[in-house]
């Protein structure tokens, strides 16, 4: 066994042991926004693609979930593959339309796409409009495991985790991750190799939405409802930040920030009211001026510098 | 001639003159975001908030210092580009050599902070501003009864478009800054001073944006969120119009908001995505927008 192996199997242990120490529904919110934040991470930390409307496939795939299992009587796995498949249906969608421009283009029409959808939502019958999808049942597991329970629903959240988390970690050091990270550093490069850019922007794109949705599934299992908040800007703005404090197009970067600003918001929710809003922005401003790698970059770029190597 | 499709034609003008104001709204808000990204390479996310500023500047001075309404529409949008000439100083110059897209991020951020600031001290319900003595009424046109308001509204907004146009196409300042967007670097080599061009049309672009703001306080409550949904429907305007040309964007503006009124008049359950799904099909059409240069 190697050190990184070693550090895996330490963090899963705690994982595991956490839910005795800490409020296991708190932990679950983490996950979840880790989650999606991880899979935000793999459009923009390892394609360089900046999107603005990711909360839209956390809400979509909150209501798919929410109304299958409710409305539908779905058993939670199904609703769960629902909601993740509907989101990535969407993502092709919107990924198609937006990846035929690039940079700042690219970002305004994520954000402006996702907001249709949100008027969408407002709208339509099935969502609840203000008040949201209110009561969804937990219900068991593969017939047999009850996660009315918090600490079940925990350990299945944590395998869900883990599992996106592996796949994320796969794609990246897989061949087609690499294929995004040229496009990332050189995209004329990439397409005078030969690569079909477009393809491999969508397949990523469609990618993170499927996961950023069964990110949105979960938190609708946690939490028993969907609300119009998770498909909201501010919602998309808050996952950006999430990647961006915790370190861009690192591994452990989106997982830490996700965990950070969750933290906060619970602690700050009841003390500064609105003023919320105001420290998220300060935490943005000071992030693009003084601390673009994030902790967890900062914290390798010192690593490396401390032991010398490159 | 009372009606037109089946609809009264009172209701039809109606909505089609509401659509036209906020088409200026639309046109206004994008020819400053053309202007900034011209010079700068930056999109505004913080143009929705700024244009807030403005109106709220407006609210403020009027009753707390009892400054009216004309002097407003000429300090507020002064003090808005003076918030913007400090934000350029102090944060956004460091950017330039970056990628472009923390630009972005950065206004996003100062726009939660200027949103999450006036939502404390004033909460989000509207703040009423009355419309000034000499625009009380409605003119009587016939057909229908235009709100003299409103005319003023698309008049101004029109105005100070137009005028735009005029400074940057037509007098010398105009050919400095085309130049200084075109090559800095040459620009600077014959001796004109671009980052301070540069400060000055960061200024200049926000507080355009702030005069739309103050035309908008008696048009609509005041209300510290009346920005952040307004600049997404500006972004979506500008990718449908591109930001090569600044005709486009005033023409692309007023456009939209007239077909927004009609959908208003017709389909009103689709008034709020029309213009995102037009920004779709212009995607699929021609995706480097009506009036942009593919680059």
């Amino acid at each position: 066994m190697n050190r990184r192996q070693i550090g895996y199997g330490l963090l899963l242990a705690a994982a595991l042991a956490a839910p005795v120490l800490v409020y296991p529904v708190l932990l679950m919110k983490v996950m979840c926004f880790a989650l999606f934040a991880c899979a935000f991470n793999l459009l923009i930390g390892y394609t360089g693609l900046l999107s603005f409307g990711h909360a839209v496939f956390l809400g979509t795939a909150g209501y798919v979930a929410g109304h299958s299992i409710k409305v539908w009587g779905f058993p939670p796995e199904l609703g769960l593959i629902a909601a993740a498949l509907a989101s990535a249906a969407l993502g092709w969608v919107i990924g198609s339309l937006a990846i035929r421009r690039s940079g700042i283009y690219f970002a305004m029409i994520t954000l402006a796409l996702a907001q249709m959808v949100y008027f969408f939502f407002l709208q339509a019958p099935f969502t609840g409009g203000e008040d949201g999808l209110q009561d969804v049942p937990r219900g068991k597991l593969l017939g047999f495991i009850d996660l009315a329970d918090d600490v079940n629903l925990y350990y299945v959240v944590l395998a869900i985790f883990v599992f996106a988390f592996w796949l994320i970690n796969r794609t990246i050091h897989s061949p087609f991750g690499q294929v995004l990270k040229a496009i990332r550093e050189n995209e004329a490069r990439a397409i005078s190799l030969g690569y079909d850019v477009a393809k491999y922007k969508l397949l990523a794109f469609v990618l993170s939405a499927g996961l950023a949705g069964l990110a949105g599934a979960t938190k609708t299992l946690v939490f028993r409802f969907a609300t119009l908040t998770d498909a909201h800007w501010h919602t998309s703005g808050e996952v950006v930040l999430m990647t961006l404090l915790g370190g861009m197009g690192t591994v452990f970067g989106p997982v830490v920030g996700a965990a950070t600003i969750v933290t906060l918001q619970n602690e700050l929710a009841d003390k500064v009211g609105s003023l919320v809003t105001v420290i998220m922005g300060v935490i943005f401003v000071v992030c693009v001026l003084a601390f673009r790698r994030g902790i967890v970059g900062e914290l390798d770029a010192l690593y490396k510098r401390m032991t010398g190597t490159r | 001639m009372s009606e037109i499709f089946g609809i009264p034609i009172q209701a039809f003008m109606g909505q089609l003159m509401l659509g036209l104001v906020n088409g200026s709204f639309y046109a206004t808000l994008s020819l400053g975001l053309a202007v900034i990204f011209g010079m700068l390479n930056i999109i505004n996310f913080a143009h929705g908030a700024l244009y807030m500023a403005g109106a709220m500047l407006a609210w403020m001075g009027l009753n707390y210092f009892g400054i009216g309404y004309w002097w407003s529409l000429l300090l507020a949008p002064l003090g808005v580009g003076l918030i913007g000439i400090v934000i350029e100083r102090s944060m956004l110059q460091w950017l330039y050599k970056l990628d472009h897209l923390y630009g972005l991020l950065l206004t996003f951020g100062l726009a939660l902070i200027l949103e999450g600031l006036f939502r404390d001290l004033y909460g989000v319900s509207g703040l009423p501003y009355s419309i000034p003595e000499e625009f009380a009424g409605a003119y009587n046109l016939g057909f229908m009864f235009l709100p003299k308001y409103r005319a003023w509204v698309i008049l101004a907004s029109l105005l100070v478009c137009f005028a735009t146009w005029f400074v940057i196409e037509k007098t010398p300042l105009g050919a400095y800054l085309r130049a200084a967007t075109e090559n800095p670097k040459l620009t600077q080599a014959f001796g004109i001073n671009v980052p301070l061009m540069v400060m000055l049309t960061y200024g200049f672009g926000v507080a355009l944006a702030g005069f739309a703001g103050v035309l908008a306080a008696p048009a609509m409550q005041v209300s510290p969120l009346m920005g952040s949904n307004l600049i997404i429907v500006v972004f979506a305007v500008v990718v449908i119009g591109g930001m090569g040309s600044i005709l486009g964007s005033i023409v692309t503006g007023l456009g939209l908001g007239m077909i927004e009124g009609l959908t208003k008049v017709f389909y009103p359950e689709a008034s709020s995505t029309v213009v995102f799904i037009i920004m779709a099909i212009v995607l699929l059409v021609r995706p480097a927008g009506l009036f942009g240069r593919e680059k």
